[in-house]
This record gives structure tokens, sequence and C-alpha cells, in this order.
């Protein structure tokens, strides 16, 4: 009996750490991304990330942000210039890449950014960043 | 033992509760959508723009999406450069033809989208963003098939690609090269990246140049360069009084982000001037070198040319502004009126229209309004002041604005008109003595 009970709990324990770490973000992780975004990303993409017609693109509903991890991350790193050439994009400024931020501050930013104005995308670890600044190198 | 497979189910349905509701408890909270307002400002008085006493305007069109420049024929009908193409058409002729102040019929041809729109001597001249084109007018409107290319292969790399026109009366048209860079820095927009010395892209942008009306395929062997030094013009507009032509810069950005050791928040916003400018032939406006302080009233080296906010080096000898505003308003449209309708003061004068800023983020955004700058010989003869506003309504941002303020042109019986490249709204400005 006591050893079932305890399988039992092990069990609930286990099913707590798959259920929820993946995909639930620290407030912590919220409030870090908020800092660097508004640092580095608010005086183009604009407080309520809806950007600048014709200039800036929005973070909020972005589909480069939001479809997949890679892309975004590639954007953080290596700015426009990661997008030359790709899309027929209606907005016109430079981007600078940000790759002097850290694989952490990167990875919160983007979680941040895929989880506020009404973006809701899975969460982005620092070794995600890690390994798409690995294969630039 | 049937207790415990109870016990087991119940605690697995709340942890999984547990988890959902807290995953979408973190990632939802406190974040707001931002919303376009829907609210029909159609129906207000002067549509949703506010007037000095004694003006008043209709909403001439609406909805045309991204009506960027637009002008008027001697006849009344008035055509507009569309920056998204409306329907496959790349210019509106808007029609009024019983003259209530609303357009009664909207055709449209030019499959191009673009910024510039001029008409001068019979003829409209419309500009793609590497292009310009002319059409002859006949009382019916333009004839699509007269079309002739008459200036091509400007230089286009997205970034200040607009190319607005004007024409002097000496068989010229003036067109705007911008400079596809902010500062001409190695790379753009980014720290820590110098200034390029010589800046390449003087060569062939960040100018003025002027071409021949009545010649086709020209390119930049057959034209001039008129002004150099300016980083983008949108409002461009030659000065029939003065036979000369005039213009206010959309001035640097990022003062306090590239350079956040020499320039605290509050002076990026407020530097540099948008500069207007009298634009003798040959003039050097100093960009990307320089920039103008309109607190110390002075040209300054630019920071990516080793500045200080104190030294002026090479800049001494560059062109200065005739009447320095705020910066990062962004200057859209400019318009000399030289109608009779209006009431004196206003005769000759500069009227300006403002996109709005985004530059000034996080605090608070301006422009997004008309002003009209009194002139006398040819000078500012005051300060300006807001002539109509209104048009950003409660959410000033650049997406938020409800509208945003482009472009300008006279009516022949002296209306201004006034458009707007947000949802594409164009107003009819009117005077009435008491």
């Amino acid at each position: 009996m006591i050893r079932q009970l305890s399988v039992a709990i092990l069990l609930i324990v286990v099913l707590f750490i798959i259920g929820c770490s993946d995909e639930s973000i620290s407030q912590k992780t919220m409030e870090k991304g908020k800092k660097i975004y508004n640092t580095y990303c608010l005086s183009c993409h604009m407080e309520d990330a809806m950007g600048v017609p014709r200039l800036n693109p929005p973070l909020a509903g972005s589909e480069l942000l939001l479809k997949e991890k890679t892309k975004p991350i590639r954007i953080v790193l290596r700015g426009s210039e990661e997008l030359k050439g790709e899309t027929d994009s209606e907005y016109t400024n430079t981007m600078m890449g940000l790759g002097t931020l850290s694989d952490q501050e990167i990875a919160d930013v983007l979680t941040y950014a895929r989880n506020s104005f009404g973006n809701k995308a899975p969460k982005i670890n620092e070794s995600d960043v890690k390994n798409e600044r690995t294969k630039l190198k | 033992m049937k207790l415990l497979k109870r016990f087991f189910v119940i605690t697995l349905i709340f942890t999984l509760s547990y988890c959902a509701n807290n995953s979408s408890e973190k990632t939802d909270a406190k974040e707001e959508k931002a919303e376009t307002p829907k609210t029909s400002t159609r129906d207000q008085p002067n549509g949703g723009i506010t007037l000095p006493a004694g003006f008043s305007a209709t909403v001439f069109a609406d909805d045309l999406g991204s009506a960027r420049h637009i002008a008027v024929n001697a006849n009344g009908d008035v055509y507009t450069k569309v920056g998204k193409l409306n329907d496959g058409r790349g210019i509106l002729r808007l029609r009024d033809a019983n003259n209530d102040g609303v357009a009664d019929s909207i055709s449209g041809f030019g499959n191009y989208k673009g910024s510039g729109i001029a008409i001068k001597n019979g003829y409209l001249y419309a500009t793609s963003d590497e292009n310009i084109y002319r059409y002859k007018l006949n009382n019916n409107g333009p004839d699509p098939a007269s079309e002739e290319l008459i200036v091509t292969g400007l230089v286009n790399e997205k970034q200040h690609s607009s190319k607005p026109i004007t024409l002097d009366n000496a068989g010229n048209i003036y067109v705007n090269i911008g400079a596809p860079s902010n500062a001409c820095q190695e790379k753009d927009r980014t720290k820590d990246s110098k200034g390029q010395d010589p800046c390449p892209i003087l060569e062939k942008a960040a100018a003025i140049w002027q071409f021949k009306v009545g010649q086709k395929n020209q390119s930049y062997k057959e034209g001039l360069r008129y002004v150099t030094g300016i980083r983008n013009i949108m409002a461009l507009d030659w000065n029939n009084q003065m036979n000369e032509l005039y213009a206010v810069q959309h001035g640097r950005d990022d003062l306090n982000r590239l350079y956040p050791d020499l320039f605290s928040e509050e002076e990026s916003v407020e530097l540099p001037a948008e500069e207007m400018f009298l634009m003798k032939k040959g003039s050097d406006f100093g960009w990307p070198y320089c920039y103008y302080d309109q607190r110390q009233k002075k040209k300054l080296l630019s920071p990516e040319y080793g500045g200080d906010k104190v030294k002026t080096d090479r800049c001494d000898g560059k062109g200065k502004p005739i009447y320095a505003f705020p910066g990062h308003w962004g200057p859209n449209g400019l318009l000399f009126y030289t109608g009779s309708q209006f009431p004196e003061k206003y005769r000759g004068g500069a009227f300006v229209a403002w996109h709005g800023s985004w530059n000034r983020a996080p605090r608070e955004q301006q422009g997004y309004f008309v002003t009209f700058l009194p002139f006398k010989n040819g000078m500012p003869s005051g300060e300006f002041e807001v002539f109509a506003d209104g048009f950003a309504g409660a959410n000033k941002t650049p997406k938020g604005a409800t509208f945003r303020p482009c472009g300008l042109a006279q009516g022949p019986d002296g209306s201004l008109f006034i458009c707007d490249d947000q949802k594409g709204r164009v107003w009819k400005v009117t005077y009435k003595a008491n």
C-alpha cells in the first residue's frame, strides 16, 4: 500500500514536471524580457508593438516572430540582414543585429515578445539561441 | 485500493487543469491588444478635424487606401498618387461635378504605386519609387495612352525611396532622391558603426535632382544634382512668387539609441530640427556629416564623424535652414498658398503637413497635424501655428492614429486639399468670412 502510494505520488510529480515545465513561462522571464524590449526594441517597434507603417514592422501578430523559433532568433542576432532578398515587405528601415546580447537575454526578449501584445507562442530557451549562434559562426 | 485509485484520478485531473490554467494565466497576464478604433469621423464636423474660425472642411473622398501626394487641375479635378494600389490603380482622379465639396466620381489608371504627383502646363506628372511618368491632360482628364517615361533608374533601395516632385516655370522638374540610410554609417542604424567618409550615397542620392520635362528616358547622366546633402525630403514645393525651390527635411533619427553616452533621451527626442530650406542651386545642406541643433542654432558635426555636440568643423560652410521645427515630426507635404480665398495672412505663406513622429518613443508622439508659417519676401516672417489638427484621434501613435496628413494641394478657387495615407481620406478646406 505504501509502495503503491509512493508510486502514485511520484507519477503525479512527473506529470507536474512534464505538464507544466515546458510550456510555462515564469513571471520573471517576462519581466526580464520586457526590460530588454523597452531598451532595444521599443524605439522602432513601439510600445504597443504595432510598428510604424511603411518603416518598422509590427511584432503583434507577426508571423516571422511566431511561426517557429529559429527565424526570430536569427533576426535578433543578424538584424534585417537576415531578411535581405527574402520578403517583399512594405517595411523599409534597417534593423541592427543584437548579437551583443547574451543567449539568455535574447531568449527572454523573444519569449516576452512571443507572449505579449496579444501574441502566444512557445517559450524560447537559452539553448535554442546558443544553437543558432553556433550555426551562424 | 479503490480509494487510492480515486485519489489518483482526482489528483491527475487537478494537476492537468492547474497546469493549463497556470500557463494561460501567466502568458496572458496584463497584455492588452491594441485596437484600431472603428469610429466614423466622416460625419463629424469638418470630417473629424479642427480648423481656425471661419474655416470648414468636407470629406472630399474617403477610404482610398494610402493617398500620399495630391494635385489639383485647373478644372477642379483632384488627382492623388497612392502608396498601395487601389483596385490595381496607382493614380486616382476624384471629380466633384456638382461642386458640393464631395467627389462624386472616382476613376483611376497607372498600375504602379508611388508618392509623387504634380500638374503643370497641361500635363500630369507621377512617380514610382524609380521613375517619373507624364500624361497629357485633356478636358476629360489624362489619356493613359499618352504615358511617357521621362526619368528612369533612380536609386530605390527601399528606405527613403519615395520620389516627391515639383516643377518650375522654365521646363524643369525636381525630384527628391532620398538617402537609403539614416546617417551613412558603414552599417546603417547600428551602434558603434562609423560614418563612411566620404559618404558614397551622395553620388546618386541624398539630393534633389533636376530633369527636363519634355525629354524621354532621362537618368543620372541627363540630369543635374540641383542641391545635395539632404537626408530625405517629402515636403517639396516650387515657390512661384520667389521662383525658388523650398523644402522641409526629415532629420536624422536615433541620437540617443546610437550614442547613449552623448545624447539623453530628451535631447534625442527634440534633436535634430526638421529643417526648412530655401534650396538655391548648388546648395549643400550637410547630410550626413552635419545636423542642425535648433537650440544652439548651429550646424554641428554628426557623432558618426567625430561630433561631440560642440564641434562644427566642416559644417561651417553648409547651408542653414530658414526655419527650424522640432525633431521627428515628419514633414510630408509643403504648399505655398497663392490663392485669395483665405485671409490676407495666409497669402504667400507655407502650409506643412506633418505625418507624425515615431522616433520620439518612449515619449509622447507629436505632429499629426497641418501647420502654417507666415512668409514675407520669401522668408518666414513669424512663428508657425497649428492650422488643422485632430487627425490622429485618441491614439497618437504611428499605427494607432486614425489619419496621418501626408499631402497638400490648392484648388483653382483657393481651397486647400489635405490627403492622408493611413486610410486614404481627402479633405477640402474652405474659408468663409462672417
